[in-house]
């Protein structure tokens, strides 16, 4: 069973290639000549970034049609595993990179460098029928470390607390672990679903539900679930995520985005880069649901 | 002459190949695994944490996964194992030939639901359903898995069954039925005793099959790794561990060794449920 599992990457990889071949070859039908020196530039990574990357992709081929980009998920370890195995031209990962990382790369002679491209809040969402109306960061913590096991220890009503989480697996929730959990453990009772919609879903469905997802998420369910004030102490004002709160850094549960090249890389990943942080990249920021940078 | 040679040759070749691959992929198994032995030491399977992903420290119990799976495979053979045996008795002796053609093709297309769309339905349908009755918070736990993997189990228990209920020797119910027995008392105490080898094979094929599903149980079941009997917590499987960590983890760490080390037990687990239901065929006489 693994050993197919591990084989179906090759085979998804050739077929990939295939396709991108066969993509290729329909273009140089379509546009012939033009595109005999068509540059590829990869980007691979966090899936939290997906939709962003691959807008700023679709959008730079638009205006440079001598260059192709490829934009893959799979999460941000394994676009950092990319560039540090040269398979990947830029990695978009949702967390800093890691000192164990940063050795490999200091290993293989890869000068990492990092670019914040956009910033992302976590909006803590519950029941709309929930009527707690804010939760400081350590109650949150408190409550994902299973401290907290009923609504009523925080002024709510009688009503145990299901506590979801992202898969280990995820950028996510290795973040809101970090950043949040203050690096303890989640509750083992916490539950662990594959994926943000699955989240979204439970959390709109199960009255004592309280879970984390990406603002643009949130925004966009925010008829089926409600956003929750977050203070960043006791005795700070409550602050509901938003594009101003989270740019202004006064929402406390945000991360910033980034793209990682190997040295400045070539012109074509530079221009990305520079692309990236122009005034329509961020304005791209802003439409896929994340906040700007600059 | 060369020609029969050939052929030969083509002929065990093809037999062997499954023969070969499996080989491969037990060696394949103990060489990723291997690592683990030497760091952490096999002490760490026996935790009874599993806490891949962590600052304080790295726990790799294999036990809160292994009575999740047991759980889930324990609670959805016993609805599977009366629900499948009675079926099957229904579908060979009593029912009539009408019945038997309407009945059989709809088993046959439960056997062909992909687990996806099974879970899909349980996420949708069956979890919200459950959480209503118990009055749960939330309809995510080992039973809504067990309820998903008895549908899957079904069509293999059934069909097995009833293959090993019509095997019984038909001189054996005839003479039931010459000394008087009634019907219900044929199939009770001659058919099924005869049959019984071949239906606790069929149910440990069954089992087989439950235990090594991955995507509806990965699912429905909440994914928590508690160590827990009760079949409203949430559980975490060993099969929905592998599928959910393995496109993330980090190659070669101690965490990507251990993974390897759920896949070997679950490969021995089946592997063992197969062998104990073809030793039940071959000693009651029905395999050769």
């Amino acid at each position: 069973m693994l050993i197919i599992k591990k084989k179906i990457f090759p085979w998804l990889a050739v077929l990939l290639l295939l396709l991108q071949t066969s993509c290729d070859s329909r273009d140089k039908a379509s546009l012939s000549g033009e595109t005999k020196d068509q540059k590829m530039i990869s980007v691979k990574g966090s899936d939290t970034m997906v939709h962003l990357t691959s807008s700023w992709a679709e959008q730079y081929m638009a205006q440079n049609p001598g260059t192709q980009v490829s934009v893959t998920g799979g999460g941000s370890g394994t676009g950092i595993a990319g560039l540090l195995n040269g398979t990947t031209d830029i990695c978009a990962s949702s967390r800093e990179i890691q000192a164990k990382e940063k050795a490999l790369a200091v290993q293989k002679k890869i000068d990492i460098v990092e670019h914040a491209v956009a910033r992302d809040g976590l909006a803590i969402i519950v029941n709309p029928a929930n009527p707690v109306s804010e939760l400081s960061m350590e109650q949150l913590r408190r409550i994902f470390t299973g401290e907290y096991a009923n609504w009523q220890q925080l002024g709510g009503p009688a009503l145990p607390i299901i506590v979801l989480s992202r898969e280990s697996s995820s950028g996510t929730f290795v973040f809101f672990q970090e950043f949040v959990l203050e690096k303890a453990d989640y509750s083992p009772k916490a539950r662990l679903l594959a994926g943000t919609s699955a989240l979204v879903q439970s959390v709109a469905a199960d009255k004592g539900a309280i879970a984390y997802v990406g603002l643009a998420f949130a925004l966009e369910a925010k008829t089926s679930v409600k956003m929750m004030p977050v203070k960043s102490a006791e005795n700070a004002p409550a602050v509901l995520p938003s594009d101003e709160t989270v740019r202004a850094g006064s929402y406390p549960v945000a991360r910033p985005l980034y793209l990682y090249t190997n040295g400045n890389g070539s012109p074509e990943v530079q221009a990305f880069i520079d692309f990236s942080l122009s005034a329509a990249g961020q304005q791209i920021v802003q439409e896929t649901g994340y906040v700007k940078v600059r | 002459m060369w020609k029969d040679k050939a052929m030969r040759l083509l002929m065990v070749s093809a037999a062997s190949t499954s023969i070969c691959l499996v080989v491969l992929i037990f060696f394949f198994l103990a060489r990723e695994s291997a690592p683990f032995i030497v760091k952490p030491g096999l002490g760490a399977l026996f935790d009874t944490q599993w806490i891949p992903v962590s600052f304080i420290k790295e726990r790799f119990g294999l036990l809160p996964l292994i009575t999740g799976s047991a759980l889930v495979t324990g609670l959805s053979m016993l609805f599977t194992i009366p629900l499948s045996v009675l079926g099957a008795i229904y579908i060979a002796e009593i029912a009539s030939p009408v019945e038997r053609e309407f009945l059989k093709p709809f088993i046959e297309l439960l056997a062909s639901i992909p687990s996806v769309v099974l879970g899909f339905f349980g996420l949708m349908v069956l979890a919200p359903l459950i959480k209503h009755f118990f009055g749960l918070g939330t309809g995510l736990t080992a039973l809504t898995g067990a309820f998903l993997l008895t549908l899957m189990a079904i069509p293999t228990v059934i069909t097995l069954s009833e293959d090993a209920i019509n095997s019984v020797p038909r001189a054996y119910k005839d003479a039931s039925q010459a000394l008087g027995a009634s019907d219900l008392q044929t199939i009770f105490q001659v058919i099924i005793p005869a049959a019984l080898p071949g239906i606790i094979a069929a149910i440990m094929l069954g089992t087989g099959r439950v235990i090594g599903e991955t995507m509806a149980v990965l699912m429905v079941t909440g994914n928590s790794a508690l160590m827990t009997w009760s079949p409203l917590a949430p559980v975490r499987t060993m099969t929905a561990t592998i599928a959910a960590e393995m496109g993330e983890v980090s190659f070669g760490s101690i965490h990507y060794h251990s993974l390897f080390w759920i896949g070997l037990v679950l490969l021995a687990v089946t592997f063992i449920l197969n062998i104990i239901a073809q030793r039940v065929l071959v000693r009651y006489g029905m395999m050769k």
